[in-house]
């Protein structure tokens, strides 16, 4: 199962996921209200490296993150 | 190089450090900005998360950029609750000659606040509020949602 981390302000626990790319992810997020106000302002990285392409192929270790808008210093 | 401490950081040791580790190294500019946590409204303070695995990464980015210019990246930054009048940045770039630190301490501060995964919060009446108005978005944002 891949993992799926919420970070910073977004306060919800992490989870797993049987996926197969990251499209799998955006249909099994489809009806919650709460997490598509979070998805709609958040970039998404794959084993820490951030991606632009829901196609991207999951693996079952694979650790995926939400980040919302920054603002360090 | 890259520290992250708990809490307010300690300008004056940590700028001491650093003078004390590269003024020896030949480098003639030491170029530095001191970020403070200023007093606006009620806040009592910030607090910050961070992702530590991509801010690293986003880090030894600029180290090679800064390297292909002779030049060094020296960064520090806070975990947590940073009260007011305290630092919570710290970020200096040396470089052989003056030009390069000058020019690259803005680029490099700029593209910190734009991409850097760091997430903060003002503390009212000791809670944390998330910033949301203050915050960019990273590239690429909302590839997962399906609002229009």
């Amino acid at each position: 199962m891949a993992k799926v981390e919420f970070l910073g302000p977004i306060g919800k626990e992490p989870m797993e996921v049987d996926i197969k790319n990251l499209k799998e992810l955006k249909d099994i997020f489809r009806d919650d209200k709460k997490i598509q106000e979070w998805l709609k302002i958040s970039a998404v990285a794959v084993n820490d490296t951030l991606v632009n392409d829901i196609d991207i192929k999951i693996d079952k270790n694979d650790k995926i993150s939400i980040l919302p808008p920054v603002c360090g210093g | 190089m890259l520290w992250l401490y708990n809490g307010a950081l300690d300008v004056e040791s940590i700028l001491s450090d650093w003078y004390r580790e590269y003024r020896d190294k030949n480098f003639g500019a030491f170029i530095n900005f001191v970020g403070i946590v200023r007093k606006e409204g009620n806040i009592e303070g910030l607090s910050f998360d961070i992702y530590e695995p991509l801010l690293r990464s986003w880090f030894e980015e600029w180290q090679k950029r800064a390297k292909s210019k002779n030049a060094l990246v020296l960064m520090a930054h806070s975990i947590g609750d940073v009260p007011i009048h305290k630092s919570s940045y710290i970020s200096a770039v040396l470089s052989p000659k003056r030009r390069v630190a000058l020019s690259m301490i803005d680029e490099f501060v700029e593209d910190f606040k734009a991409n850097a995964p760091i997430w903060k919060y003002d503390l009212v009446d000791g809670k944390r509020v998330y910033a949301k108005d203050r915050s960019l978005k990273l590239p690429n944002s909302g590839i997962l949602s399906s609002k229009d």
